[in-house]
């Protein structure tokens, strides 16, 4: 088989594909749920698939993520956890714009940045524009094995006011958790409660860049993983800011890693405009950096209480 | 007009491309051993002075030729080639002082061109994913090459206060990659089983050789005063450059990575030291757009760089084999059900794109 060129391979597959290959860059191959149903269409398109991944022939770009990797095996896997088992609802999709930069911001929650990577798949497969988010995440994420590549290849990057505004700036849809591990470490008593937005990082890059800032409150990811307790000192030995213990973890071993199916909603709020405030300026101006943080965090505070409001149980 | 480092490949094929130009007076190459004959063979007209840039007879010779432009390429990154760690310090540091000295008391001088890395960000977890030439590196290098090439720059810096009326062209380098060049990065890509981080996989970005020749070429000719990354845009994750490459890979745990790059070393398969070791697990990506608009012509990207060390040292025709594997599925898939095929199937055009 070796034998034969690759022009000679090419000049055979070609008339083959009429439909994808003009229409399609490999950069953004199209999404897996406009593809059309039927086993056939599904095995040819993953040993496409499967041929870009063993011959390298995909793209990644500056911050090494890797859309046809995370559309076509990252995130599918978590479709029914998303549909089916936290049976997400999104509300106010339509405030965020469907090209052009913006700054999601959004509550921490849950232990495990779960709330993180459903929201991720609330824009891929529910906005109209299939938006990507690009997520940035704590140090530590990038010193792990594993872990480190694999944020990489999602599209995650270092959450720091340089990649940040460069996200910015190339238009992306750019999303951060200002709590960090003190919202998603936090003890189950304290849910909902936000904690301390940073030092409002967040604000000077969307201020630098100029691009709006979406409020985003996210209810129901507080209850997949309850933390009773933080086992500190192990939790300090192994590195780690925070070990939780949950009803079912460390009790039920590896069962513990089920999460509770508890009802979802995403709230995307009315996009806070930053291009009239002064741009760099503005953000050298730590009072309406200030402000602009506390306005945020209000918002997201008073729409996560309003949503609970409207919950009928946790798990309903 | 004066090149360092003559006797490697860079710096002859540097001294080849501005001895063929006319305008250029004299080209006086410089190093601390004589070419062999491949890269003397390149030199033309260059006129080679075996001369240790560590002593100061290096001061004689800028001054006698009245040298106004100094390239600098002299700083090694493979203690191997220069023989031994203590060597390539006292070439790399010891030397860039000698030079500098004695440019600084050139009066004659007018250019300085000074070759340097990218390595001088280092490499660590807590860098933001593109490094521009003003940031501040989390981790500063601490040995090596690295560390040699961080303090060369900090001479290069001096000099540039003392000398104002020197122009002065830093140039940060991201690895190089080509048909012929040979760096540790290329050594490493060549080996037939390459050993990965485990858990890891690196962001690389790399500069053609050709490029390389170009971009000094232009700071020699033009005047871009201050620092420049250079290298392609985009970049590769190594585990796809391994799968263009057709090279398989051995993930080896962390704690066991500088064993194994020690037993390399002492094959003398591959130099890596150790904050090369870094570079694996976390890589390391430069903006380059200063260059590309002070310069007004851009490196190839990354990807097209690779492709032509590609070209030269692919191991397994995977391409072709993967491609007729695929065709043969398709065509059985077909065979079964002719129809539901249209529309669906492979992309063509991802093929033809490698």
């Amino acid at each position: 088989m070796s034998e034969a060129g690759p022009d000679a391979v090419m000049g055979k597959l070609l008339p083959l594909d009429p439909g994808r290959a003009g229409a399609v860059p490999p950069a953004e191959p199209a999404l897996p749920i406009d593809e059309p149903s039927g086993w056939d269409a599904k095995l040819a398109g993953g040993l496409a698939f499967l041929r870009r991944r063993i011959t390298g022939d995909y793209a990644v770009d500056d911050f090494g993520f890797d859309a046809d990797l995370t559309q076509n095996v990252l995130l599918p896997p978590l479709r029914p956890l998303y549909e089916k088992w936290f049976r997400v609802e999104t509300r106010g999709l339509d405030n965020v714009p469907d090209t052009g930069a913006a700054l999601l911001v959004a509550n921490h929650s849950g232990t495990v940045p779960m709330d993180a990577l459903m929201t991720s798949l609330a824009l891929l497969d529910h906005h109209p524009a299939h938006r990507h988010l690009r997520l940035l995440g704590a140090d530590l994420v990038f010193t792990l094995p594993v872990i480190a590549p694999l944020a990489r290849k999602s599209g995650t990057t270092l959450a720091c006011q340089a990649d940040a505004e460069r996200l910015l700036n190339s238009g992306e849809l750019v999303g951060v958790f200002p709590e960090g591990f003190k919202g998603i470490g936090k003890p189950y008593s304290e849910r909902y409660k936000l904690q301390r937005f940073g030092r409002g990082g967040f604000v000077s890059a969307a201020l630098r860049a100029g691009q709006p800032i979406i409020p985003c409150s996210i209810v129901g990811a507080e209850e997949i993983y309850p933390m009773l307790a933080n086992a500190k000192a192990l939790a300090r030995l192994l590195g780690l800011p925070y070990l939780p213990v949950t009803p079912t973890f460390p009790l039920l071993g590896p069962l513990g890693a089920v999460p509770l199916p508890s009802k979802w909603i995403i709230e995307f709020g009315e996009p806070i405009e930053t291009a009239s405030l002064g741009g760099a300026a503005g953000a050298d101006d730590p009072m309406l950096v200030f402000n602009l943080t506390d306005q945020v965090r209000e918002t997201i505070q008073s729409t996560l209480y309003t949503l609970l409001m409207q919950r009928r149980s946790v798990f309903f | 007009m004066l090149v360092t480092g003559v006797s490697r490949y860079l710096g002859s094929r540097l001294a080849g491309v501005l001895a063929a130009e006319p305008s250029i007076d004299r080209v006086i190459g410089v190093d601390t051993v004589p070419p062999r004959r491949e890269q003397a063979a390149q030199l033309g007209r260059t006129e080679f002075v075996r001369a240790d840039i560590r002593n100061p007879l290096i001061a004689k010779v800028i001054a006698q030729a009245e040298v106004d432009t100094v390239v600098h390429l002299n700083v090694i990154a493979t203690p191997l080639s220069a023989g031994g760690r203590t060597a390539m310090k006292e070439i790399n540091v010891i030397g860039t002082m000698q030079l500098l000295a004695a440019c600084q008391k050139a009066p004659s001088m007018r250019k300085l061109v000074v070759k340097s890395t990218t390595a001088v960000y280092g490499s660590s977890p807590r860098d933001p994913a593109l490094f521009t030439e003003d940031v501040e590196p989390r981790a500063v290098p601490r040995s090596g090459y690295a560390k040699d090439a961080v303090e060369v720059e900090g001479y290069v810096r001096g000099f540039g206060r003392r000398r104002p009326d020197v122009t002065l062209s830093l140039l940060r380098f991201t690895n190089f990659i080509g048909p012929v060049i040979e760096t540790p990065l290329t050594r490493y890509l060549s080996l037939p089983l390459v050993p990965t981080v485990l858990g890891f996989d690196p962001r690389i970005q790399l500069c053609h050789e050709d490029d390389g020749i170009e971009v000094l070429r232009r700071a020699v000719h033009e005047e871009h005063p201050g620092i420049f990354n250079v290298g392609g845009s985009g970049v590769l994750l190594l585990s796809q450059a391994l799968r263009r490459l057709g090279r398989p890979s051995l993930p080896i745990i962390s704690p066991a990575v500088t064993v194994v790059a020690r037993a390399l070393r002492n094959a003398r398969l591959v130099d890596f030291s150790p904050e090369q070791m870094r570079f694996l697990e976390h890589g390391r990506v430069v903006d380059v757009r200063r260059l590309e608009q002070a310069f007004g012509w851009a490196p190839r990207p990354t990807a097209q760089a690779f492709d032509a060390f590609v070209e030269t040292s692919r191991a397994l025709p995977v391409e072709a084999t993967v491609s007729a594997t695929e065709q043969v599925l398709l065509d059985l898939l077909a065979s079964r059900h002719p129809v539901d095929i249209t529309g669906a199937g492979a992309t063509g055009k991802d093929a033809a794109h490698v």
